[in-house]
């Protein structure tokens, strides 16, 4: 064989291992969701056929599941612009000559590194009725105690709050890299033209920030459909799935119900959310962030 | 690809996996027979370590016998783990598992009936040893599947010192619902420093609300466990009661009330009086700074509360000496000596008349009379919902409550919307 | 008018730093606070009694209590385990994308970062049935299965061994070296910022990992400490405040350790990591 066609057995053979792996974990389980999604629940008496639609005709007539789909789309909108907006302004601030600028840095991005089974643990005492830390703040102002994981309205937002303290300090990083490849002099000339500061920010940093943003966008998006970790401490979904999320409700329908196909019914519906925000990354946004 | 040929594929995997395992059992003649157990714990304390003790003690007694006891977290992760082992082809013999888990475990096929082990008369009256309303979540059909073990009842903690400050009579706890909220218009304290009453409403809100029918004497489902009856009036009654102690005569707070916390909230005096298992008794008596009580549940129509708690089961998948030495430990653990011992340590309570009649137990509920409580109630006590598809029936009660609790839905609405979410799930077990 | 435009300047500069050490104090505060009711009885951190006096009784029962040490060694042998076959799995795989021109490599390469979105947390369902055939469940390797054809971890190797000079290889191949001394001497040591900045982002990534190591395991031999923690902490069994604080501190302890020395190469290494 010639050395040319050679690189093809050796790309591909290097490739292999990778190549084994991610068939095996991510490919073909996509694939076998969707076809499960076609079959009806099975157990060692009444085994598991082929019922077209059926699950999701099923999964429509869910009132839980379009519960959990709003609980997704307002756990995103409540996390992920204010998390974005924060970090920016935290970037912006450490970029700085900022005394104890290191401390502060720290300060801000240590949440990342805990794991959000043990941030739950924290906050499910801030959160806790009566006894709780906030309600104890509270109570030495006067006010009385709120039940905030008890209470469907508040409990979304109790979960956002913690889940914005836990993902500003990461998207910061990412401001502050972008940061330090804008040249200082760009600010400089700003100043001279006597331009505000404010203004300064929206013409020329926010938009030269435009690509790490929309980085970030995508990887808050993903970590919003992705993070459940606290659900399980915090509140296990409730009350009456007022903080249930799409892949806590799968895991519910796998490992608590036994009933795995209509888990994958809910799973392609996840997967093609995740498909759609692929798309749109190329098609859309791709475009009008390198309009510089 | 179907989820059939992929379980029948696993069967034969793991069949392959049994034969090749009995036959390295049988050529190693001495071997020790291992077995495997899952254990849920749902009440504070250490009671990891106290089980770990009474298998150790177990062991000891017991040298060719080997057990591996798995702590797996609350009665959910209990069977999930245990039944995922099973498929995955590392079975355990035996769990303490949700005594409502029954109807799931012998859809799945999973666990062998105790009158299909036992063969000897002896076991036979064993078998007849335990409290008759403790059987009844672990029997049907006529066979016996479950043998109880970690077992409870809802009973009333209040603080006799908050009693007293608010001159009440704090040996005189109410027995009535009527009396509930009266006592508990004068713990409440205007500035919300002190509640009069909390019953939680996370983890096992249905639980409690067994209780609250039962008391308005209402069952929440047949024994067949197909048939539910979550929309009948006396339910929904139930449901507007608990809903207005907070609501309308605001003795507890509103919204849900947290399973796991509720302890500490009673503790701190937060609450005068609390519903919880009686599996929290032992850690409440060690931590109170202040006198306390232990009552019955009051009544409406009647007194009234489910049992509740854990059941040994057996597997199916298990070898000849595997099911003999795990009706062994069942019998072990569940003898009146460590049923005794297991009670003072928790709170749980004795599961057999023979373990309130040792030495050790009848002096200790002479010194803390609180201790039979719970025992005392199993006269007015019934079953624990328990249905086939139990996970998602249980979570369409848990949803209604919650949704009542919040004021989301109203008790009728959110109670009928369950009821029908239970008839679509039943209806091809009737 | 400059000189009253350069104070108020001044002043938002002040502003600035207020509002800089102001939100880094909110920000660090909860954990201060975990940190603060570790060591006391749970009654004084309820309290909030703030020279209430220190205890390690919290530190004692935890461990007593739940094996934190077992737990700890399942997550070092997992993490360390599967950090090194994703180095190994994801370097020959960028290598063969970056300096391979073969047939379907496009093809490939989009199926590769196919992963970057749909991550194995979305298909527990199906992984767990595949690793139950495999005999993997509830053992440490089958926890890293899943992650260890790494798509970012190709991708970022990929876009270092393309950015290195092409002559280096030249120069090696005249040495005699082979395809994979090549690797070895010129692509590797070339990519180790890359390659410590991934590794410091996969560590923390899978020490923190939850859900699939939940589903996974069903033992104290491989539950890693956020299950272990998670098992512990059930609001189910009965809060005792401070010595959950205690165990969440156990838990978290190695790696916060970890990155308070080693401050800024984290930073860095996520920085890095997000540039790519």
């Amino acid at each position: 064989m010639s050395r040319a066609n050679m690189r093809h057995v050796y790309g591909w053979l290097l490739l292999m291992p990778a190549a084994i792996l991610l068939v095996a974990f991510t490919h073909y389980p996509t694939i076998a969701t969707i076809i499960d999604s076609f079959f009806s629940k099975g157990n060692p008496v009444r085994p598991s056929r082929f019922i077209g639609l059926d699950n999701y005709r099923l999964m429509t007539d869910d009132p839980i599941f379009w519960k959990v789909l709003a609980n997704n789309m307002w756990f995103a909108i409540g996390t992920i612009p204010t998390s974005i907006a924060l970090a920016i302004a935290m970037a912006l601030m450490v970029n700085k000559a900022l005394p104890g600028r290191s401390l502060v840095r720290m300060a801000y991005f240590t949440p990342t590194i805990l794991p959000m089974i043990a941030v739950a643990n924290i906050w499910l005492f801030f959160y806790t009725p009566d006894i709780g830390l906030i309600d104890q703040v509270a109570g030495l102002f006067g006010f009385s105690g709120h039940n905030w994981l008890g209470d469907p309205d508040t409990v979304l937002p109790a979960i956002i709050i913690m889940t914005i303290w836990k993902e500003a300090g990461f998207f910061m990083i990412f401001y502050l890299a972008a940061l330090q490849q804008i040249p200082p002099e760009l600010a400089e000339a700003a100043r001279l033209e006597g331009a505000s500061r404010w203004y300064y920010f929206r013409r020329v940093l926010f938009p030269l920030l435009m690509p790490t943003t929309l980085f970030v966008l995508i990887n808050a998006v993903l970590n919003s459909f992705k993070l459940v970790d606290h659900l399980f401490v915090l509140t296990k979904g409730g009350p009456d799935n007022a903080s249930n999320l799409l892949l806590y409700y799968i895991f519910e329908s796998a490992f608590s119900y036994f009933d795995t196909t209509y888990a994958a019914t809910l799973t392609v519906v996840l997967l093609g959310l995740l498909a759609f925000m692929a798309l749109a990354q190329f098609f859309v946004l791709d475009r009008r962030v390198h309009y510089r | 690809m179907s989820a059939f040929y992929r379980s029948r594929l696993a069967g034969l995997v793991v069949s392959a996996f049994v034969v090749a395992m009995m036959l390295v059992v049988s050529t190693a003649v001495h071997a020790k027979t291992k077995l495997t157990m899952y254990y849920p714990v749902a009440v504070g304390g250490p009671l990891t370590k106290i089980v770990d003790g009474m298998v150790a003690d177990f062991m000891a007694k017991n040298p060719d016998i080997e057990v591996d006891a798995i702590y797996a977290g609350n009665y959910n992760d209990a069977r999930i783990k245990a039944l995922a082992a099973l498929k995955s082809g590392q079975p355990a013999q035996l769990s303490v598992m949700f005594s409502i888990d029954l109807y799931e475990l012998i859809e799945q096929d999973a666990i062998v009936a105790f009158d299909d082990i036992i063969q000897t008369d002896e076991e036979r009256a064993w078998l007849k040893s335990f409290y008759p309303t403790l059987m009844e979540n672990g029997v049907t059909g006529g066979k016996t599947w479950g043998i109880p073990f970690q077992r409870s009842t809802i009973v009333m903690y209040y603080n006799k010192d908050a009693f007293k400050a608010a001159g009440l009579d704090p040996e005189k706890a109410p027995a009535t619902w009527d009396e509930l909220i009266e006592t508990g218009k004068k713990l409440t304290k205007g500035d919300g420093s002190q509640w009069g009453l909390m019953i939680p409403s996370t983890g096992y809100p249905y639980w409690m609300f067994g209780a609250l029918t039962m008391q308005n004497d209402q069952v929440l489902m047949n024994s067949d466990g197909n048939e539910t009856n979550f929309g009948a009036p006396a339910t929904v009654e139930a449901l507007q009661f608990w809903k207005d102690l907070g609501g309308k005569h605001k003795v507890m707070p509103q919204g849900t009330i947290e399973w796991g916390t509720l302890r500490q909230n009673f503790l701190e005096g937060k609450t005068a009086i609390m519903w919880h298992s009686t599996g929290n008794l032992t850690a409440v008596k060690k931590k109170a700074s202040f006198d306390f009580g232990v009552a019955m549940l009051p009544a409406n129509k009647r007194r009234g509360t489910p049992t509740g708690g854990g059941n040994f089961y057996i597997f199916k998948q298990t070898s000849p000496e595997e099911r003999t030495a795990a009706m062994k430990l069942v019998k072990f653990m569940t003898s009146p000596e460590q049923s005794a011992k297991w009670s003072m340590q928790t709170g749980y309570m004795g599961i057999s008349q023979a373990a309130y009649d040792t030495q050790e137990l009848m002096e200790y509920v002479k010194g803390f009379p609180y201790a039979a409580v719970a025992r005392d109630q199993l006269q007015f006590a019934t079953a624990e919902l328990a249905t086939y598809q139990t996970g998602r029936i249980r979570k369409a009660l848990d949803d209604a409550i919650q949704a009542a609790l919040t004021g989301a839905k109203s008790p009728e609405d959110a109670l009928g919307e369950a009821q029908s979410t239970a008839d679509r799930l039943l209806k091809s077990y009737r | 008018m400059t000189g009253t435009r350069l104070t108020s300047r001044d002043f938002a500069d002040y502003l600035e730093i207020v509002a800089a050490w102001v939100l880094a104090i909110l920000w660090i505060s909860p954990l201060l606070y975990a940190i603060w009711a570790a060591f006391h009885s749970s009654h004084h951190a309820i309290n909030f009694e703030l020279l209430s006096p220190l205890t390690l009784d919290n530190f004692r029962e935890a461990m007593s209590q739940a094996p934190f040490l077992r737990y700890g060694l399942n997550t070092f042998i997992l993490v360390s385990m599967l950090l090194t076959a994703q180095l190994i799995v994801c370097t020959l795989a960028a290598y063969a994308f970056a300096r391979f021109d073969f047939r379907g490599s496009e093809i490939a390469f989009a199926l590769v970062l196919v992963q970057l979105m749909i991550t194995p947390e979305i298909l527990i369902v199906e992984n767990y049935g595949t690793l139950a055939k495999l005999g993997f469940v509830d053992t440490i390797t089958g926890i890293g299965l899943p992650y260890m054809a790494s798509a970012f971890g190709i991708f970022l190797l990929r876009q270092t061994f393309k950015s290195t000079p092409k002559e280096l290889e030249e120069a090696a191949r005249l040495e005699g070296c082979g395809l994979f001394g090549i690797l070895f001497r010129v692509y590797i040591p070339l990519a180790r910022p890359t390659y410590l900045a991934y590794g410091l982002v996969s560590i923390s990534h899978h020490w923190n990992n939850f859900l699939w190591p939940l589903v996974i395991t069903n033992s104290v031999e491989t539950r890693p400490l956020t299950v272990g923690l998670g098992v512990f902490g059930a609001p189910e069994s009965g809060v005792d405040w401070s010595i959950i604080s205690a165990a969440t501190l156990l838990s978290v302890a190695p790696l916060l350790i970890a990155f308070l020395l080693f401050q800024r190469q984290f930073v860095q290494s996520f920085m890095y990591a997000g540039i790519k």
